[in-house]
């Protein structure tokens, strides 16, 4: 199925490619070997992010470059890399309280709420509502709302309070994960169990039979309902 | 509306089935008939598709010609490169910054060691970060690590190493526990139950998920922990062309290649481990692959004119679901858990032909014997097939809004190109997903050769030649610690002799002898897409 061409501008350079492509794929059919700003291919993990404007329009548009279909006349670069300033902390130490985020992110609490984050989130995660949040200290909060978060640093590219907001989300999700999620009672007994050796005998035995048997087991097998 | 009308007539009767099918269980298939629909259909019998090697240590064996070509490849650099100078030194060093590499260079660390960690493209660019179901872990009370080996051994068609499935069962609980110490959110009840489901081939519910994040969620952690340590120095956009080895066939280090200026890099270190991932974009059979853009079986390579040897190469794994349209998502992962959560594949009919549940070598095959023996399959605008994944039933077994809530990325996946996966059934086909095999090693990650350690998808024996679904979250977890702990705790004794690439000398005499005029270097690094559609 032949389709007709289409022009895009991959920083400022004029190219035709075909309408059903995605950015990423267009670069590569004009002839780009693409090493910064690929990564999965397929939206999971922030390598390709990309803005651009259609001629004619004012309005500024982001997008993953594997997840977005190219459209006539679109200017386009690709920002692989924005720099952002990440602390290291020993999340063994830390308290799962506000006073930890202010202490380790101070800048946090530049935030104005202008929800520029938000417009530029190619996951359409709340952003401005998730760094709220965080200036309450509500870390769950932050943590539930920066799930879908792949860190490709958009947010953080166009903050006019110069924040890095993945990196309290990705603080608050561990804090989360860690110190307020309920924890796994039966999995910390089971690791006791094992550490016991409990298991050990019946593994061997299982190890040690011969083929015939092993399918057999295998194959008798109950299966858990749903 | 983007469907064709064939199609659209086609969806139409997976909907008039769909209330009917909700009680309707297929039947799985006996183990004889799984066999046929193997030997038939399934693409590691095409035997035009694989080629005999020549050379190395699996002289003889079979592999698609696509690996053979690259295993088989002239090296990158020669025999002759200065390796007088030393541009990085460290104690243990990972190639390979995944989820495998990342659990190796974190407990190098705990154990004491300076950790190098170099990558071809950002630490996170992997196949953990894409990974969407889940990781298998024997902690529910009414399973057991035993019942988790049965699973494993089975599924691998009883021709995994024991010990290392033995290492893998009992180990997740205790890596699962790990992770949730580091901060991973697992799905859990309100009582901090970890909530599990089914994956293709358990007898057990025990596939631990975060919502369909599961391998961004415990990627993004590792990565983050990894940047706590300051004993860790992450190197990026720099590649492994080859190893170093010293006069007493010890490895000891790597050439790598700054992607970005070109340059070469001597880097000695006392323990290496590879931890590269696997060779999706080897696109073997002419398949689409779910994988990275950098799954060219670099490791493999490297191990292998080595010397070391490698298991199962002669069988990859084809994920029974991979997007089949709308084109821009060709080949991308649809989750077995779409399966897990009770949905159902039909065929052009709106009929079912195999049971949701076989493992996926198992259910690739009978996909794609529906639709080319049966010719029961749908046609895409642009010339590719599929048959239907009934997504929507999700929703009517568990609720409104449960696929939203449980596979928010695949929703935005592809609502992006216009289908609303919570409305209508997705087409699929399968797609390469996983390298069953790879480099051999022994419980702590060892290889054939000295102080060279490999954990994650590049290594094989553990899936024996199928892996279940969620045991490859779980093997580069297990395998990636043990792999750091064991460089990290023999650098302290290692002894090293004259560095040396001799063994590039012997492998073009080996290539000259056996008559094979490579027609490439390897590795790869990178597939080459330009200028094609």
């Amino acid at each position: 199925m032949s389709e007709e061409l289409i022009p895009i501008y991959v920083m400022g350079k004029q190219y035709m490619v075909p309408p059903s492509l995605t950015i990423q794929r267009a670069m590569e059919y004009a002839g780009y070997k693409l090493l910064r700003g690929c990564g999965c291919r397929a939206g999971f993990c922030g390598a390709c992010a990309t803005v651009y404007r259609i001629a004619g329009d004012y309005r500024l548009h982001i997008g993953l470059a594997c997840a977005t279909l190219v459209q006539p006349n679109m200017y386009l670069t690709q920002i692989p890399f924005f720099p952002a300033e990440r602390k290291q902390y020993n999340l063994m130490e830390l308290k799962p309280t506000p006073e930890t985020l202010f202490s380790i992110y101070p800048e946090m609490l530049r935030c104005l709420q202008c929800g520029t984050c938000t417009k530029a989130c190619p996951q359409d995660i709340d952003v401005r509502a998730y760094m709220a949040a965080a200036m309450r200290g509500d870390i769950a909060a932050v943590a539930n709302k920066s799930f879908d978060c792949i860190m490709c640093g958009l947010c953080a590219a166009r903050c006019p309070a110069e924040e890095v907001q993945y990196n309290i989300g990705i603080l608050c999700r561990r804090l989360y994960g860690r110190y307020i999620a309920p924890t796994a009672q039966h999995l910390a007994q089971r690791v006791q169990e094992i550490e016991a050796g409990k298991y050990n005998q019946e593994i061997a035995r299982l190890k040690a039979m011969p083929k015939e048997e092993i399918v057999k087991a295998y194959n008798s097998r109950d299966i858990e309902p749903d | 509306m983007i469907y064709t009308p064939e199609m659209y007539e086609s969806l139409k009767r997976v909907e008039a089935t769909r209330s009917a099918r909700l009680s309707e269980t297929f039947p799985r298939m006996s183990a004889g008939e799984k066999d046929e629909v193997l030997k038939q259909f399934h693409p590691d019998f095409i035997s035009e598709a694989f080629a005999t090697l020549q050379v190395g240590p699996n002289k003889g064996g079979r592999t698609p010609r696509e690996l053979a070509r690259v295993l088989q490849g002239r090296a990158v650099i020669g025999p002759d490169l200065d390796l007088s100078r030393t541009d990085i030194e460290t104690d243990v060093l990972v190639i390979g910054g995944g989820g495998a590499g990342s659990a190796a260079a974190l407990m190098a660390q705990e154990n004491g060691a300076k950790v190098v960690l170099v990558t071809k493209l950002r630490h996170g660019d992997t196949n953990t970060m894409m990974a969407q179901g889940g990781i298998q872990g024997a902690d529910q009370p009414h399973d057991s690590p035993p019942i988790h080996y049965l699973d494993v051994m089975g599924g691998g068609h009883y021709t995994n190493d024991p010990d290392l499935v033995e290492a893998l069962v009992l180990d997740a609980p205790k890596v699962i526990k790990w992770l949730e110490g580091l901060g991973c959110i697992f799905d859990k009840k309100p009582d901090g139950t970890m909530i599990t489901i089914h994956g293709g081939g358990t007898s057990r519910k025990r596939m631990h998920s975060a919502r369909d994040y599961s391998g961004a969620e415990i990627m993004r952690t590792l990565r983050d922990e990894v940047r706590n340590r300051s004993d860790i120095f992450v190197l990026e956009f720099t590649a492994a062309v080859e190893l170093i080895l010293d006069d007493q066939g010890q490895c000891v280090g790597a050439v790598l290649l700054n992607m970005e200026t070109d340059e070469y890099l001597v880097a000695r270190a006392r323990c290496t481990i590879l931890a590269t991932g696997g060779s999706g974009r080897l696109h073997y059979q002419g398949f689409a692959t779910t994988n990275h853009y950098g799954a060219t079986a670099d490791g493999l390579v490297l191990a292998y004119r080595a010397g070391a040897h490698l298991l199962h190469i002669d069988t990859m794994q084809y994920h029974p679901t991979g997007a089949a349209f709308p084109e821009q998502v060709l080949g991308f992962l649809v989750t077995e858990k779409v399966r897990g959560l009770g949905a159902q594949v039909c065929n052009l009919d709106g009929v079912q032909f195999v049971n949701p549940r076989e493992t996926r070598d198992v259910e690739s095959a009978a996909i794609i014997r529906e639709c080319q023996e049966r010719a029961k399959g749908v046609q895409t605008p642009s010339g590719f097939q599929g048959v239907w994944l009934d997504s929507p039933m999700i929703d009517l077994i568990h609720g409104p809004g449960t696929v939203q809530k449980e596979l928010p990325a695949m929703v935005r996946q592809f609502i992006r190109f216009g289908v609303d996966i919570t409305k209508d059934p997705m087409l699929v086909y399968p797609t390469l997903h996983y390298q069953n095999g790879g480099i051999r090693i022994d419980v702590n990650g060892a290889t054939d050769i000295p102080n060279l350690y490999a954990a994650g998808e590049v290594v094989g024996g553990i899936h024996g030649r199928n892996r279940l679904m969620g045991n490859s979250l779980l093997d580069i977890t297990v395998f990636g610690r043990r792999a750091g702990s064991a460089a990290a705790i023999r650098a302290r004794e290692v002894q090293q002799g004259q560095p040396t690439l001799q063994h590039l000398a012997d492998w073009e005499r080996q290539l000259k002898e056996a008559g094979l005029e490579p027609e490439m270097s390897a590795p790869i690094l990178l597939p080459d897409y330009t200028g094609k559609q």
